[in-house]
């Protein structure tokens, strides 16, 4: 059997974890499928290469999939996402010190994100009052849940992200460097990035995103959408691959094998014990508690990756939340169109 | 035409001289260089350029793309500069290594020349380096030809010439290269030492 030469894009973060075991469980051979990996340094790498087919595939945000095809921020590059690749899996984390400070304004348990919204607000309404400069919250990209998972916690409270704090972009490798610098107060990040800030002793995570949104859409694989159309061979046979590793993913004991792939240096080169407590949902949180175990931390399973117009329609209320776009008709008709009805 | 502000984003400090070099030749004389990545927020507040040149790989390249949907504190927007309907050059950048940020919606006219220069730029750094790469790759096969000589000398008894030929001799006849013929020597001599 001739194998088919296909070159996939990721990010270094847990949830490239379908895509990688895919190439390294074997998934992908059983298709006839080469599958050629390559790590990126950022959201907007993958889109442009996957725009000039340097890649055929790519581990995506979906905002991100659904703003390139409705050119929203300049570039206009339309995908089509036949699969998802995980929900949830996100965290909220913020420096020690601002930990610190949130839990002696919270009035009520921290852990519910609406008493720490309202402990946040006081802290900005205090800093305005005394003229420090505002407090800094950055995402792993503008169009991505943790964005929009940022508005909803701020919105608790009554605060607007950008307006009563700073917003800034880092990407998911440099978020625990952009904390230690003191250039962000916290951030919200997909794993493995909050529990690397926590175990470097720098910052606590406050909230997990399900404690926010269950269900959340978040990676997806992304193809150009022309070639979505044009090669539904290469689509079926990677859509297959995935379908195999999530399957192999949710089986109890492969955490072990599975945070041993990821942890290898041309996937994620962190320490394979901190990936095997994530994907075990034990998550660390810093100052001064106990780990957490959170059952639904993050989602591999079949269910999770079929791709659903409704997650769209989430996406485009967060963009306008955020005040990156205004939605049309017409957007939200092209928006839906971004996820392919599943095949599986 | 006002001169435009452009902001050269660069770690690598010998290519932003290129590049600079070169949008300098094409007229551009308002050009400001920054190495740094972390702060590029802060960069862009301060020089408050026009277009903003940037390294491919730079991670903060996320950043720059959705700096003005969000933050206040960037009042014009940037976006990332796609000329949609010209294709190859959107490729020509891809390829390069280089994008193109352009700020307050800058005409597409007066953006495709910087674009077309950084592209250029970033080849002609490329190509350089290639070139520098294989200068020492072929150094290093000259050095390894040379020790792998001296061994045949030493061991046959041969003169310089006499065991070249016998090197090349043999290269040719197993149809490798004298390099690898060479390196072979090195490592049986080191094990037979």
């Amino acid at each position: 059997m001739t194998m088919l030469h296909l070159r996939v894009g990721f990010m270094p973060l847990v949830d490239c974890a379908l895509v990688t075991l895919a190439k390294d469980e074997g998934f992908a051979e059983e298709q006839g499928l080469n599958l050629e990996l390559v790590r990126e340094v950022s959201w907007s790498n993958l889109r442009d290469k996957l725009n000039v087919r340097l890649f055929d595939a790519a581990h995506m945000l979906g905002p991100a999939a659904i703003a390139a095809t409705l050119g929203i921020g300049g570039v206009k590059a339309p995908m089509s996402v036949p699969i998802g690749l995980n929900r949830d899996g996100a965290a909220i984390t913020v420096s020690l010190r601002r930990f610190e400070e949130l839990c002696r304004h919270a009035q009520g348990d921290i852990a519910d994100p609406a008493v720490s919204a309202r402990a946040l607000a006081a802290m900005v309404a205090r800093r305005s009052a005394s003229g420090l400069p505002p407090l800094t919250f950055a995402a792993v990209f503008g169009f991505s849940m943790h964005t929009y998972l940022l508005c909803e916690w701020l919105a608790k409270a009554g605060l607007r992200l950008g307006e009563d704090v700073r917003f800034e972009v880092v990407p998911p490798p440099q978020t625990v460097e952009a904390l230690t610098s003191g250039r962000v107060d916290g951030f919200c990040a997909g794993a493995p990035w909050n529990s690397a800030a926590v175990e470097a002793g720098i910052g606590a995570m406050i909230h997990a995103s399900v404690d926010l949104r269950r269900d959340c859409h978040d990676k997806v694989l992304a193809w150009r959408a022309d070639d979505a159309t044009n090669r539904p061979t290469a689509v079926a046979k990677l859509n297959a691959a995935i379908l195999a590793a999530s399957d192999w993913a949710c089986r109890p004991g492969n955490a072990a094998r599975m945070a041993q792939h990821l942890s290898a240096p041309d996937r994620l080169g962190l320490p394979q014990a901190l990936l095997e407590r994530i994907l075990n949902r034990e998550l660390v949180q810093g100052g001064g508690r106990p780990p957490r175990h959170v059952a639904h931390f993050i989602r591999f399973d079949l269910a999770a990756l079929r791709p659903a117009p409704e997650d769209a329609d989430w996406v485009l209320a967060g963009m306008e939340q955020a005040g990156q776009t205004r939605v049309s008709e017409e957007m939200r008709a092209m928006a839906r169109s971004v996820f392919l009805s599943p095949a599986f | 035409m006002p001169s435009l502000r452009i902001l050269i984003v660069d770690t690598n400090k010998v290519r932003a001289a290129i590049i600079e070099e070169g949008l300098r030749e094409a007229g551009y004389t308002d050009l400001v260089r920054v190495a740094t990545t972390t702060g590029l927020v802060a960069a862009i507040e301060q020089h408050d350029p026009d277009v903003v040149v940037i390294d491919l790989e730079d991670p903060s390249r996320d950043a720059l793309a959705d700096m003005f949907l969000v933050s206040r504190h960037i009042r014009r927007p940037i976006t990332m500069f796609v000329d949609q309907s010209d294709s190859a050059s959107i490729e020509a950048a891809v390829e390069a290594g280089v994008s193109a940020y352009i700020v307050d919606g800058l005409k597409k006219e007066r953006m495709q020349p910087i674009l077309q220069t950084c592209i250029s730029r970033f080849n002609a750094f490329r190509k350089l380096r290639e070139e520098l790469e294989d200068a020492r790759s072929q150094l290093e096969e000259r050095k390894t030809i040379d020790r792998a000589k001296g061994i045949v000398m030493r061991m046959k008894g041969l003169s310089e010439e006499e065991a070249y030929a016998l090197m090349r001799r043999t290269a040719m006849n197993e149809k490798r290269k004298l390099a690898d013929i060479a390196r072979s020597l090195i490592t049986a001599a080191e094990m037979l030492k």
